[in-house]
């Protein structure tokens, strides 16, 4: 048995609480005493919740492991607090069958460190051409269908997608960027990318392929979840969605709750992701949004990038920077949510989206937990992840996995004075 | 310190180094026209982008200091074999240089040059962002005719958007107190300005009367197709230098062009070569500019 | 601050530079003076004056900038330049160099490599008001207006009017040379 000790617990009802853990199940909530066999972790003033899903990692394999491969990104997933993640489809070669979606699921439960779900493509080799084998997908365990990185433009191959996706009750996740508006921008267009005499990608690339999606899900009835939503209009957009009953919802990553174009100035190209940084208002925008449940949960997509080919020009350098182990810190510090909303997009909403058994910790739960500690302040400087292209290397933030249980099992568990 | 950008270099400083300029038009004037100022210096030239006189100009520039140049350009080099700017930059950085001039098709390579290397950088043009030697040159060819900067009637016309003349020149002239004006369709024009100390029009004819300075920009002629604007023809209609527009400007208006200029379309061969045009006098004060900026990165950091 | 040499020092110094220049050149055909900035350039000017008195006519007078050919400029400050102007090709002509204070020496190795510049003199000499001592290059003055014999914890301030406002010489105590 392991025994969770004197943690917030974030059950039905937040209290502060022992948990027991038991044969994978979370077996007692409550003052728990302890044997000589059990495994004690403190959990003096720190969160005790289900364990953080993350619908939007990129863990390059197969195809880049270079970059990572999935036992390393499992590690950094586990290091991070996360118990579940969503592998995106934009491998090499990609995700769009059954067999290379129970390769990535098969490496995962191999690892054990974290459960990795697969995505699957929704068009053929992601072309935007023709539909991705879907039924194998679903069939190998696919619950999300994407082509992220690029945008489904095609509205018709899109319509036929919702129609065949809604059907076998899966969901439709987009990337949202008009390829004509983007062009070949590098970073949001404003007075920054005027300034310094970049290619801009107008926030309207992603808030009009939003409006014209969410057409789609009125006529298909498709589920339908915006990936890493940037810009405030499109949160506009999406609130009008849901206010309707359309079966939306919306990711938004750490780095857009901080970092704004400015962070471009510095001609780093750990500034330079897809969507790029945008504005203040729009930083204050996603922040109102996250809090308000406009956005239903956190999303890093952590993009690994090793140094060499970060090492280049900003509008050389691939996009992405990495995101699991600072995670739930960034957004603890950007946002500063109460511990049950923390948890809710954090864990809950995106878990649920998932079809997973996820919610408040109570007894008979899987043991999926994260111990987070809301007040432990750090310095980002090395990584579990193979690679190391983070925005927040030497900024301080505060929060901190003390540890995390997969199946009752501990896969991380933070040292003190430990850099990770 | 490196001279990356223009942005935020005080007006005094910008003086100094015109002043400084101006007594290098006399050096390059003399019988002998090179002085050993630079002696035992070396110059690495990194020049990622065609370019045959700001490359030119540096290396005379130099060579009239008495410093030594390496220049790098990717053709039939290691660039071709994959080799990365950072591997090239600490390459060539290893063989000694005292300072790099970059040229580079990207925003920001300087100051990636200049945070690998550890060296002082030149900017010699970065995509459309910077070409801080361009806006000194030409801030110096209007003091030198003008006898100021300060209160002229400035227009830059043509493909703002896409120019680190544009960007680095207006910066240069507004904190010289000059009044600076773009001038180009909307879709050639920066997306936003907010902060910049210029004012935007899309109507040269409506302008042309109280300018004091004509500066045209190059137009790259494939944007023609139909990319951001319809027609060559139809673009010089409303924003060429036409020898009727030109006949408009005031007696006194002088015209600038930081080359190569496209003749006959952002710029009629008569103005380019009659009595209002700077143009070559801007080439000249450029090989001045250059080597003020050269001494004085390295004047007082004694070589290591 | 001990004023070593007064408004009408000054002037009878410089008579007496003139006077020795045309006299050991036998008048001053082929003569051109060349100013170091800033103040050997008035002082040149003054000489050319008394050589008009003397002779009937003035050599031709210029400047001689010589900040781009020091041996320091790695170590110092940005320099400014001050600008030559040789009115006449110096080739075939004899130059006579003119600067207030002749010191360590340095600043006429680096005349001599400036006035190459301007084409092959045929003679160069060297005229100063004051030469304090303390060569470091073998390099002597051909017309001296005052020897000053000084240490180096001095520094000898000239003024000129042209430039300063006045006509003195004074010797100041200090680490830091001014003018010199």
């Amino acid at each position: 048995m392991i025994v969770l000790k004197g943690g917030t617990v974030i059950g039905t009802e937040q209290r502060i609480a022992d948990v027991a853990v038991d044969a994978g199940r979370v077996v007692a909530i409550g003052s728990v005493d302890v044997g000589a066999q059990d495994q004690v972790i403190d959990c003096s003033g720190a969160w005790v919740g289900p364990g953080f899903v993350d619908l939007h990692v990129h863990l390059r394999e197969p195809g880049q492991e270079w970059k990572e491969d999935i036992a390393s990104g499992s590690k950094a997933a586990a290091a991070g607090g996360f118990t579940t993640v969503v592998a995106m489809p934009n491998t090499e070669p990609p995700i769009d069958s059954g067999q290379i979606a129970r390769y990535v699921f098969d490496r995962g439960t191999e690892t054990g460190l974290v459960r990795v779900i697969p995505s699957g493509t929704i068009s053929l080799g992601r072309a935007g051409a023709k539909l991705a084998h879907l039924d194998d997908l679903w069939a190998a365990g696919v619950r999300i269908f994407t082509d992220d990185g690029d945008t489904v433009a095609d509205s018709g191959l899109l319509r036929r997608a919702m129609d065949y996706i809604a059907e076998l009750g899966g969901i439709v996740a987009q990337h949202a960027e008009d390829p004509g508006l983007a062009g070949r921008g590098h970073m949001h267009e404003g007075a920054v990318s005027s300034r310094l005499g970049m290619i801009g990608l107008p926030s309207m690339a992603e808030t009009i392929i939003v409006e014209r999606d969410i057409r789609l899900v009125e006529l298909t009835g498709c589920r339908y979840h915006v990936q890493h939503v940037s810009a405030r209009q499109t949160l506009d957009v999406i609130r009008r969605a849901k206010e309707a009953g359309l079966p939306v919802t919306a990711e938004v990553a750490p780095h857009h709750l901080e970092f704004t174009d400015r962070l471009v100035e510095t001609m780093n190209p750990v500034a330079k992701m897809y969507p790029p940084l945008r504005t203040e208002a729009d930083v204050a925008a996603l922040r109102a949004g996250l809090e308000d449940g406009t956005i239903d949960c956190v999303a890093t997509d952590h993009a690994p990038h090793s140094a060499h080919e970060k090492d280049v020009p900003f509008e050389e350098a691939p996009r992405g920077v990495i995101g699991l182990e600072t995670a739930a810190a960034a957004v603890n510090t950007s946002v500063g949510l109460p511990a049950v909303t923390f948890f809710e997009r954090m864990s809950i909403a995106p878990g649920r989206l998932l079809g997973l058994e996820t919610g408040p910790l109570v007894v008979g739960s899987v043991a999926d937990v994260t111990v987070f500690d809301p007040n432990l302040s750090w310095t980002p400087g090395t990584f579990v992840s193979k690679s190391a292209n983070s925005p927040w290397i030497g900024t301080e933030i505060t929060g901190r996995v003390r540890a995390t249980l997969l199946g009752g099992q501990v896969t991380f568990e933070h040292q003190e004075g430990a850099s990770v | 310190m490196s001279l990356l950008t223009i942005e935020g270099l005080p007006a005094a400083e910008i003086s100094r180094l015109l002043d400084l300029a101006d007594g290098f038009v006399e050096v390059l004037d003399r019988p002998v026209p090179k002085v050993p100022a630079l002696q035992g210096r070396t110059i690495g030239m990194l020049f990622y982008e065609v370019s045959t006189r700001t490359r030119m100009s540096f290396e005379r520039a130099a060579k009239a200091l008495s410093a030594d140049t390496m220049t790098f350009s990717p053709s039939g080099s290691s660039v071709s074999k994959g080799e990365s700017l950072k591997d090239t930059a600490l390459t060539v950085g290893s063989m000694g240089p005292d300072l790099f001039v970059v040229r580079h098709a990207s925003t920001g390579a300087p100051w990636r040059v200049a945070e690998w290397t550890g060296l002082p950088v030149i900017n010699a043009g970065d995509g459309a962002h910077q070409h801080p030697t361009q806006a000194l040159l030409d801030c110096l060819t209007v003091r030198q005719h003008f006898g100021k900067v300060d209160g002229l009637q400035v227009a830059i016309v043509g493909d703002i958007r896409h120019s680190r003349v544009a960007r680095s020149t207006a910066q240069a002239m507004a904190t010289m107190g000059a009044s600076v004006r773009f001038i180009a369709p909307r879709t050639l024009l920066p997306f936003d300005v907010e902060g910049w100390p210029v004012e935007t029009t899309c109507d040269f004819d409506g302008a042309i009367e109280d300018l004091d300075v004509v500066y045209m920009l190059r137009i790259q002629q494939e944007r023609g197709g139909g990319d951001v604007f319809p027609s060559i023809g139809e673009y010089v209609n409303r924003f060429g230098l036409t020898r009727r527009r030109a006949d408009r400007l005031p007696e006194h208006t002088m015209v600038l062009h930081p080359g190569p200029m496209n003749r006959g379309v952002e710029i009629d061969p008569a103005v380019a070569d009659g009595p209002r045009s700077l143009v070559t006098k801007q080439v000249a004060n450029g090989v001045a500019v250059r080597m003020a900026v050269l001494l004085d990165q390295l004047s007082g950091s004694e070589k290591s | 601050m001990p004023e070593v040499i007064n408004a009408d020092d000054l002037g009878r110094a410089i008579h007496r530079i003139a006077h020795e220049i045309a006299e050991r050149n036998h008048g001053i055909e082929n003569l051109v003076l060349l100013g170091i900035p800033r103040r050997g350039v008035p002082l040149a000017h003054r000489i050319a004056v008394v050589l008009e008195e003397i002779e009937g006519t003035s050599p031709p007078v210029g400047a001689l900038d010589i900040s781009m050919h020091r041996d320091d400029i790695s170590s110092r400050p940005t320099p400014t330049l001050h600008g030559s102007s040789v009115p006449v090709d110096v080739t075939g002509r004899t130059v006579v160099l003119v600067d207030d204070v002749l010191y360590t020496g340095r600043t006429i190795r680096a005349a001599l490599d400036a006035v190459n510049a301007f084409g092959r003199p045929a003679a160069v000499q060297l005229a100063v008001l004051v030469d304090r001592g303390h060569r470091q290059f073998p390099i002597r003055a051909d017309f001296v207006g005052k020897n000053l014999p000084t240490s180096g914890a001095e520094q000898v301030v000239v003024d000129v009017e042209e430039v300063d406002g006045s006509d003195s010489v004074r010797v100041e105590v200090s680490s830091q040379a001014v003018h010199g």
